[in-house]
């Protein structure tokens, strides 16, 4: 016996992340670590956990073991319930055939009868790729509010930069009239965050009508919401204001990292009224040595620093030497960077060792005439880049370099 | 195969007077330690680590602090169906709280007797270290021992009352038990860590009871050391033994130092603690830390040297904070000084002040206090 749920949250984790180059090699884009001792999924989980949605299944395909470890049981974000909780849902074989999840709407369709058991009046569908504190139970009450069918929520971005986003145009009421997929002369700046809220029934409906069109790509963008706007449903812009970044490129997850750095963005962690939860390494409190010298960082358990760190996120367990220096760098777990060697405007992966007096990435001001060479830096999990070795800027490396 | 046939039982409230001002509020297992710590997490990862997989903990007072910290056992993977952490909180006959050790170790008798183990390893929660107690319980087999009593070599701590020093045989076993002797210098001290065959524990006690006995190291140990094989045993990894605001803060400036914090904190051998999902710790633009251990959630933008910072400690600009302990939820405004300083939790010192303690003797400052 299932117990009705008002509320199912379904998260959709199974992105490749393939702009995340070797950062996803080995595991899926919501697993990529952010923030010094956050996972990306940890942010969509808490946020549903902090707005009372305690069911919610996770859509897994791409390299899921990292992501299924890390999910566990849930307990992190007090989702282990004896009702509902957090389910990982993969693609699975039927009597009749198997397939993967052929697209967004085409994975949650294949899951309708996990939604189903809990007999829910609404679903959220969510992405497991945003950096953003949200409260979908205010989003579910503007939707209950409007009697929509479908409530999609929108951020609004400078309007020079509208044409890079899936935008809503609305009418006053904020009733949505047309869908401008990456408009070169946008009407409006509020574009789709990729959550939305749908009545379960009318979803339900729309995802098997889907399915049986062979031309469909199966997804929420391209089918199923241009669909149901033109089959007159109801369908609502949420207003979202405060900070919300997609990490789907190298360039925008170095920034999103940054952006904990600068008092002036709205992303406060601390806020004990809307934690964000993850599973916690048990590390030792982090030593910072006679030696070291920190300045405008971030650091968390288990690092121990000898060297100088400035403008930079160092993740949980991560040493770094004597005479070092990192800057303008997102150091992830378990890295090392022996002594001497200078990591600037770079992502160093997971268990990666840059050696002693090795140099990767570069300042800006340093590449002169070639400045469309320069970007941030990337070594890869568990690389080795050996002594006094040099790393190129926007280099992506996942192979040891001597 | 974890299961090891040894249960361990672990006293909260021993020797809380010794430290009065950090256990007005709390028990001794629950004062804060090491940044991130309670001092009882230390011997239950200890036993966790060693395979334990049933802990008992007997409260006496002012244990609401310890019940919140340990919650379920869940974060030392003790919340089990079979086995996990029992809370054994004061129970007696009539309305008398337990007194001595004696008294308490009857008071859990059923804890002890429906426990299928058939070893106890009993432990107070004093001593900062990470012990590998699967060393001491194969001692305590190979010797097959009644009682194997876990010593220091070092100075004797001078105010405890119930100090045990130990003649100790080539052969480990124990020839002589003096209880709060006048020692001078270093000798084999006790550390109130115990392993005992249960039946012979539940005996020796059971006829001190029957006597009036309430010495647990004159009246069990002393009187029964010819009627059963003691032996002794010692690690030889770091142990900081905390009886006193100086010792703890001795101890607290050892996890400074490389050796020590190599030892306490070793690879694969976590010292388990509650989650509280602290962001990471921020190092502000004028922020200058060295030679210290801090833990997440703090938000530092003065100096801080040779200190130990709990979580959610906010340090303000122009502030010097040197040789200082700073616990958790501690607000320091801007061009404070301080020296050789213990704040307790939630303390909040305002812009401007200064307080000198010394190394031999630092200032302590209340919890909740606004200075």
């Amino acid at each position: 016996m299932f117990r009705k749920q008002e509320c199912v949250a379904m998260l959709l984790a199974g992105g490749q992340g393939s702009r995340l180059g070797v950062l996803t090699k080995s595991l899926a884009k919501p697993a990529v670590p952010y923030g010094g001792k956050y996972r990306i999924i940890d942010f969509p989980l808490s946020n549903c956990i902090n707005s009372g949605i305690e069911t919610v299944g996770v859509l897994t395909q791409y390299q899921p073991l990292v992501l299924n470890e890390y999910i566990g049981s849930g307990l992190p974000w007090d989702l282990d319930r004896i009702h509902g909780g957090v389910t990982v849902l993969p693609p699975y074989q039927r009597s009749k055939g198997a397939d993967w999840y052929k697209g967004t709407a085409n994975a949650i369709y294949q899951n309708t009868a996990y939604i189903d058991r809990y007999d829910p009046d609404y679903v959220v569908v969510l992405s497991g790729d945003h950096i953003y504190k949200m409260d979908y139970s205010k989003m579910i009450a503007f939707h209950k509010q409007n009697n929509a069918d479908c409530t999609i929520a929108v951020l609004e971005v400078p309007m020079e930069e509208a044409s890079r986003f899936g935008i809503l145009n609305t009418n006053e009421d904020n009733s949505i009239y047309e869908f401008d997929e990456k408009p070169k002369v946008p009407k409006s700046n509020k574009a789709s965050m990729g959550i939305y809220v749908f009545n379960w029934q009318k979803l339900r409906r729309y995802l098997a009508e889907d399915e049986q069109d062979p031309k469909s790509s199966n997804d929420f963008g391209k089918n199923i919401l241009p669909t149901m706007l033109n089959a007159g449903e109801r369908m609502f812009a949420y207003p979202f204001e405060g900070y919300w970044k997609d990490v789907g490129t190298i360039d925008s997850l170095w920034e999103a990292n940054m952006d904990l750095l600068d008092p002036n963005v709205g992303l406060d962690l601390s806020d004990s009224a809307w934690r964000i939860y993850s599973r916690n390494p048990g590390m030792p409190p982090q030593y910072i040595s006679e030696t070291a010298k920190v300045q405008n960082s971030i650091i968390t358990e288990g690092s121990v620093i000898h060297g100088n760190v400035d403008f930079s996120v160092i993740f949980s367990n991560v040493t770094i030497g004597k005479g070092a220096t990192v800057r303008d760098s997102i150091i992830m777990p378990g890295a090392v960077i022996e002594d001497g060697a200078t990591v600037q405007y770079a992502i160093i992966s997971e268990n990666a060792i840059i050696k002693s007096g090795a140099v990767v990435g570069a300042r800006p001001e340093t590449m002169k005439d070639s400045f469309s060479d320069w970007g941030v830096a990337v070594v890869g999990d568990g690389i080795t880049v050996g002594k006094g070795a040099v790393v190129a800027p926007k280099a992506m490396i996942d192979k040891n370099v001597k | 195969m974890r299961r090891n046939n040894v249960a361990g039982l672990i006293f909260s409230n021993m020797h809380d007077e010794q430290m009065r001002e950090l256990t007005a509020v709390r028990t001794m297992a629950s004062v804060p330690f090491g940044s991130r710590y309670r001092l009882i997490d230390f011997m239950l990862s200890g036993m966790v680590n060693s395979g334990i997989t049933k802990v008992g903990v007997i409260t006496k007072s002012n244990y609401r602090s310890l019940m919140d910290h340990l919650g379920s056992g869940k974060a030392w993977d003790l919340s089990r169906k079979r086995d996990g952490l029992v809370i054994l909180p004061p129970y007696g006959e009539g309305n008398a709280l337990y007194m001595s050790r004696i008294e308490a170790l009857k008071s859990v008798f059923n804890f002890l007797k429906h426990s299928p183990e058939d070893y106890i390893l009993m432990t107070d929660s004093d001593c900062v270290a990470n012990f590998d107690f699967t060393k001491l319980i194969s001692h305590h087999f190979e010797t097959d021992s009644d009682v194997t009593i876990v010593y220091k070599y070092g100075r004797i701590p001078d105010n405890t009352p119930d100090n045990i020093v130990l003649g100790i045989n080539l052969d480990h076993t124990i020839n002589n038990i003096e209880v709060s002797p006048n020692v001078e210098g270093e000798c084999n001290f006790g550390l109130n860590i115990y392993m005992f065959k249960k039946d012979y524990l539940i005996r020796i006690v059971e006829d001190a009871v029957a006597r009036g006995a309430t010495h647990f190291g004159r009246d069990v140990l002393q009187t029964n050391i010819k009627n059963g094989k003691y032996t002794a045993f010692s690690f030889d990894t770091y142990i900081g033994v905390i009886h006193s605001l100086e010792s703890y803060y001795e101890v607290s400036m050892d996890l400074l130092k490389d050796d020590v914090r190599s030892q306490v904190f070793p690879n694969g051998r976590p010292i388990y603690t509650k989650d509280k999902d602290d962001m990471p710790t921020k190092y502000g633009l004028s922020s200058n830390v060295r030679n210290s251990v801090l833990a997440d959630g703090c938000i530092i933008e003065g100096e801080v040297e040779n200190s130990v910072i709990f979580r959610g400690v906010k340090i303000g600009k122009g502030t010097k904070v040197k040789n200082s302990i700073i616990i958790q939820g501690t607000y320091i405004g801007e061009n404070c000084t301080l020296d050789s300083v213990i704040t307790d939790k939630d303390v909040i010192i305002k812009d401007g002040r200064t307080f000198m303690g010394h190394k031999t003797y630092p200032v302590f400052i209340n919890k909740n206090r606004v200075v």
